[in-house]
């Protein structure tokens, strides 16, 4: 019998009597004013989230951060914004993204309970950009904020093959005496740009 | 070795255990901050309690849905049940890539399956991408927490370690600088890797994707350069729907480091466009616990590690005292699960104080679990001289109130006389750190009797 059998033989005839799965359709935790919710939150977490009028607004914004300022190589998948000094589209292999200084990338909506963004490498060619760049800003419309990981799943379908993750905050360690350290492997900082006229 | 042996060594060291002991309860503090900021804690606990109750008793259906899903997504699913066949698998998978490098991201289940020397002693250069776990790789340990691997470790101690592997400052010993340090060494090791490899947080049988949770974001680069993604997940890691999700992820990150949700929570479903992915679904022991109806309910454990940090006995002892790869109050269930007679005194290191229990985000009865261990451990005989006799022997008294009253009498009048090497003597494990208390002059039911004498309610 090969493993795969045997193991489920043997999970099958282990199972103790069958018990119901329980309802998710509950009062969940929700906010007065998420955007508020999710910006506190965030800074809790080390990032910072900015309240934009127009997408036209966000270079400027970028160009307050000493570390965009500096930033020999630039990355962007969003016409028009953070003067991107590389073309994504011509770079083949994801190790030759690893100069990425600061990488401006798109988020699909954000949890104002946890300061998570949900990110996904649909119209990214290299989803390592998120992890591998020195610097991180993403782009979200103000209308796609949701109160609790609940509604997060609830916006969410899995049926093709693809990658996302949800991002709450610059990259950060605390393996060295529980001291937090921001910047263990990814970002050393990390912004949230919320959007109001995106449709 | 006996968990009080072993934690002898630890203890020795008054100052270090005082400090581990703070640094453990500064979590938990931090844990019930978050934790009090969730109004609907308790029905996010019952609710995950719940869901994995269920995937527990409908798992064999559940697990061939998830491999059902997966290889749909283009994931190749392995079936391995045991650690020796687990390594295995990985070992074909990286010769037929022919990998020489691998990062790896923290898995207490490739720790369980000890696949780092098993690699290594095939030529394949293994690194753990993990601060904590690179920390305890390069000084040659095991974790000694399931979350936090180096939490027993000084910063002076890294400052050394690094000293003498990249070279830092001698006598540096500033986190930061010394995270920088390891930033840099890290980021060549993903450059060079040919292959990473992920534990895996959360199997979802309803899409056949799979979730990895870190703060570092160490598994998503090591898997998201190399074309070669190798996940080693317990079958206990299991979830019916991509929903559920919802209540784990804000279950984990609260319970595990009072974080509201892990900074990176990966959901992968399939391989990248140009690459592969392996799931490799273990077994190792976990049908066989799923088949006890004592222990079966460790299985739904997420691996948040509260349960260690707000256990007292795992505070002051430290994770090595366990000598298991998961220690604390969980790990002291499972191990005897797999080895009665060599863990038999994991379920004594507890005070039955019940906090596990209370701090469990899946509600796991981890303190009467390990209650009900130590029956089983007694009446298969594994329980030591230094417990037995005393027991024995209080038994015999309490039986016969003669023996008691008389024992009582002699203990009053006796005991404070005796010189202390006498009563401090080898035999009395108990005095070791123990003073005994001032003895009353005369027993509970003199005192009794003469309060309703003097009172005059008396019966």
């Amino acid at each position: 019998m090969s493993s795969r059998d045997t193991m489920l033989k043997a999970i099958r005839k282990s199972q103790q009597e069958a018990t119901p799965l329980p309802t998710l359709d509950q009062e969940w935790l929700t906010f007065e004013d998420p955007i508020d919710q999710f910006t506190k939150v965030l800074e809790s977490v080390g990032g910072k989230c900015l309240q934009v009028s127009s997408r036209s607004e966000i270079n400027d914004r970028l160009a307050e951060f000493p570390q965009f300022e500096s930033a020999n190589v630039r990355a962007s998948t969003i016409e028009g914004l953070g003067l991107p000094t590389v073309s994504l589209d011509e770079i083949d292999d994801p190790h030759n993204v690893e100069n990425v200084d600061f990488a401006v990338l798109t988020g699909e909506f954000v949890v104002a309970e946890n300061g998570a963004v949900w990110v996904t490498d649909e119209s990214l060619k290299h989803r390592v950009l998120h992890f591998i760049a020195q610097h991180l800003a993403l782009v979200v419309s103000s209308k796609n904020v949701v109160n609790n990981m609940h509604e997060a799943y609830k916006r969410l379908s899995f049926g093709d093959r693809r990658f996302g993750t949800f991002i709450s905050g610059p990259s950060k360690t605390a393996d060295i005496e529980q001291s937090l350290v921001i910047g263990a492997h990814g970002p050393r900082s990390h912004v949230v740009f919320l959007v109001d006229d995106e449709s | 070795m006996k968990h009080a042996t072993a934690a002898a060594k630890f203890v020795a060291n008054d100052e270090r255990s005082h400090w581990h002991d703070k640094a453990l309860w500064f979590v938990r503090s931090k844990r019930d901050r978050m934790v009090h900021s969730v109004p609907e804690w308790e029905l996010l606990r019952e609710t995950a309690s719940a869901i994995k109750a269920h995937t527990m008793t409908h798992l064999a259906d559940l697990l061939e849905q998830f491999e059902e899903n997966a290889t749909k997504l283009g994931v190749t699913v392995h079936w391995a049940k045991d650690a020796a066949e687990h390594n295995e698998i990985v070992h074909r998978l990286l010769s037929d890539h022919n990998v020489k490098k691998l990062v790896k991201s923290k898995s207490m289940l490739t720790e369980e399956c000890h696949l780092n020397p098993y690699l290594e002693e095939r030529g394949i250069e293994v690194t753990d991408t993990d601060l904590g776990e690179w920390l305890v790789q390069l000084r040659k340990e095991a974790p000694s927490h399931i979350v936090m691997p180096a939490i027993h470790i000084k910063k002076e101690e890294v400052g050394e370690l690094f000293h003498r592997v990249l070279g830092t400052k001698e006598g540096a010993s500033d986190p930061p600088y010394l995270a920088e340090a390891a930033r840099t060494a890290l980021r060549q090791k993903f450059m060079e890797a040919d292959a990473g490899l992920t534990g895996v947080n959360f199997g979802i049988a309803e899409t056949g994707g799979i979730v990895v949770c870190t703060n570092e974001g160490n598994a998503d680069l090591g898997v998201s350069l190399p074309k070669l993604h190798i996940a080693s997940m317990g079958v206990e890691k299991l979830i019916p729907k991509a929903e559920h999700l919802g209540v784990f992820l804000r279950l984990l990150a609260r319970s595990a480091t009072g974080q509201p949700i892990t900074t990176y929570s990966s959901h992968f479903h399939g391989p990248r466009p140009d690459g592969e992915m392996h799931i490799i679904l273990l077994d190792n022991g976990r049908s066989k616990l799923l088949a006890s109806e004592e222990f079966h309910r460790s299985l739904n454990c997420i691996r948040c590690g509260a349960c260690m940090n707000t256990c007292p006995v795992y505070r002051r002892s430290g994770g090595h005292s366990y000598g298991t790869t998961v220690p604390g109050p969980i790990g002291s269930i499972l191990a005897p699960s797999r080895d009665a007679e060599e863990h038999s005194t994991l379920p004594y290191a507890c005070s039955l104080c019940g906090s596990c229990s209370d701090v469990c985000p899946v509600k796991i009865d981890l303190h009467s679990q390990l209650l009900t261990w130590r029956h089983k451990i007694a009446a298969q005989g594994y329980v030591s001289l230094d417990k037995t006799v005393p027991m024995k022997f209080a038994s015999a008294v309490f039986r016969r109130p003669w023996l008691y009253r008389l024992a009582g009498r002699v203990a009053r009048n006796v005991v404070p006389w005796m010189p202390r090497f006498m009563l401090y003597n080898p035999l009395n494990v108990w005095g070791r750190k123990r003073e005994l208390p001032e003895f009353p002059k005369e027993s509970f039911q003199q005192a009794y009797a003469r309060r309703n004498k003097t009172s005059g309610k008396g019966e």
